[in-house]
Parts: structure tokens; sequence; C-alpha cells
């Protein structure tokens, strides 16, 4: 299955609350599409249903009502990117200790790397 | 050449990603590393979501500045209100700035960090655009660059390479295309293409979307 737009709209269907227009899903910021397109392609491979998914977002939005967030949509994608942490996690595909080491590696990579060159990830990055 | 000159007090200037940025990023290498995604396969997807990343209104500011010249002048001198004004929110601290190209310069603008580039005006950067070799070659042959986006300038017209900092942003002004007198500053944000918004492209004619 190719990972093409008619698969993320699919996926914008299945999932409540998805903000999109008659096209497909859309975007606030750069960073929404690629959580989107990244829980697409695990999707794809069959790591989880857009059932199992959809009752993992709705366990983030939820806590995140219970801790005062306002819902008013533009913290969508925020609860979406938590539950991908969590739910990748529960599924053996990495750790919270994991995820944790390689955000820091990305921060440190950022530090180091002088403005206008891309920024990558080299194995000092973790020490 | 470098179109801007600035003091940086705060010393170096380095790369910034927000916290939620940087978690995305150590989600894809994980998931990269692990054979669960493939980088060049997002970044397909995402680049089909060009037109539905952010509130879009560069080609709005573009076709406004061809319409109203007063419009023009202040947003060439001050553009971030300018900007703001036909509903922009940007982040706090990007400086806009709008260069303006004219039949004696054409101006580009390079930049490999997704982060400086002006999302909110323009949707999505294009994947290339974040590529070193696009960068320097831009700087080193922009003629070669533009050719192969299928632009051909006159040999007279200049042609000037500007690169983002993490404080400033650019918009190109392009020139508004010849027989479109008459047309509603709709009907001409509609000729407005991201691509000559960033100076690899020309805007659209208007027998092009007829």
């Amino acid at each position: 299955m190719p990972l093409d737009p008619q698969a993320a709209m699919r996926a914008a269907i299945a999932v409540p609350g998805v903000p999109r227009d008659r096209d497909g899903p859309v975007f606030r910021e750069p960073w929404e599409a690629q959580a989107f397109a990244m829980t697409l392609a695990l999707h794809q491979r069959g790591l989880f249903s857009w059932k199992e998914w959809a009752d993992a977002l709705a366990v983030q939005i939820k806590r995140a009502q219970a801790e005062g967030d306002p819902d008013t949509g533009e913290t969508y994608y925020r609860h979406w990117l938590a539950a991908l942490e969590k739910l990748i996690a529960e599924k053996g595909v990495t750790t919270p200790d994991a995820l944790h080491r390689y955000r820091h590696a990305w921060d440190r990579a950022c530090d180091r790397t002088p403005h206008g060159s891309p920024i990558e990830l080299k194995p000092e990055d973790f020490a | 050449m470098s179109g801007h000159d600035h003091d940086h007090p705060h010393g170096h200037e380095h790369s910034e990603l927000s916290e939620t940025e940087l978690r995305v990023r150590a989600l894809e290498t994980i998931l990269t590393e692990k054979g669960y995604v493939e980088p060049a396969a997002l970044d397909l997807l995402i680049e089909t979501y060009e037109k539905k990343v952010g509130p879009r209104n560069g080609a709005l500011v573009v076709a406004k500045a061809w319409t109203d010249a007063g419009y023009r002048k202040w947003l060439l001198t001050d553009a971030n209100p300018a900007i703001a004004s036909v509903g922009y929110a940007g982040r706090q601290g990007e400086h806009m700035v709008v260069l303006e190209n004219t039949p004696k310069r054409h101006n580009m603008v390079v930049c490999t960090l997704c982060s400086c580039y002006p999302w909110p005006v323009l949707g999505l950067p294009p994947v290339w655009y974040k590529s070193a070799p696009y960068r320097s070659r831009a700087v080193a042959d922009p003629r070669g660059v533009l050719a192969d986006f299928g632009v051909e300038l006159p040999k007279e017209t200049e042609i000037r390479i500007w690169d983002s900092t993490s404080e400033v942003r650019y918009l190109v002004l392009p020139m508004r295309p010849a027989g479109t007198e008459g047309l509603s500053e709709e009907r001409l944000a509609d000729l407005v293409t991201r691509d000559s918004m960033i100076g690899t492209g020309l805007p659209k004619r208007p027998e092009d979307i007829k």
C-alpha cells in the first residue's frame, strides 16, 4: 500500500477529530504533518489498527482535558504526538528512555550546528 | 554573497528547534533506524501537503502589493505589520523582510533549515529546498539553478541570493505578470506560487490557470 493522499484521507476519516478540508488533512505546522505521516506509515505496516490508534489518542486527549487543556483544536497534534510516543513504546518498538535519549541528542546536534548547515545526528550527540 | 549583515550580540548563531520538533525528530530517527518508516516516503507524502500547512497568506500579500501602491510601500518598509494586516500570525521574534523583484534584480532565498522558512506565509518548504546541494549551488550558480526550474532571466538582470537567518525570514515579491490588468486581488493571488515567493520560480500567467 502506498503512502499517499488517498491513504491519508482514509486515515482522516477513520480517526475522530483530524482537522481536514474536502481534500484531506490540513496542518497548522510542518511537524504536525510529519507526525501524521509517521502514524500513517506505522498503520500501513500493521503496527496498529485505526480503532486502536483512535483509542490511544482519546486517552491522551482525556488526560490533557483533565489537566486543563482548553481543547480548542490547537493542541490536537500535541496529543497525537504523545499518543504516538506511548503506543510505540507499548508495542515494544522503542522505550520512553530511548525516546528521551534521542530527543536529547537532537538537542545537542542543534546546539553545535551553526545556522545554515543541515542538522545531522552524530554519535557524539549521544555522549 | 550574502544579503544580510546583522550583529548577533549573543555570540554564534546556532540552529533552533522547538521541544516538539525535537520529539518528532527523535521519533523519526528511531522509527527509521528500526526500519518502520522511510524518510523519503514520508517526505514525498508530506510534500503533497504543501498547500495544507499554515495560513499560507503569502499569495494574498503579494496580490495586494500588486494592486495597492500604498500597501506595497508599507510591505517593503515594514513587512511584519503589513503581513499581519491580512491575517498572518507568525511566531514571536520572526522578522520578515520582503524583497522586491524588478527588471534589474531577481531575488532568491536559500536556507537549508526548515526552521528558518516562513511556512506560516508560504506553506511547506519543498523537500529539495532543505538539501545542502541546493544551497551551495544556488550560491555558486544561481542562473543554473533557475534554469533547472525552467526560469530564464535576461542577462542584464542581477540575481541576488539571500540567506535566511534565525532572526530574519524573507519573502520575495515577484513582478506582476503581463496581461493581468483588471484582475481582482483574488484572481491575482491564484497566480502567485510558493516558488515565486522564494525566487525559484515566476508567478503563473493568466493563461496558465484557465
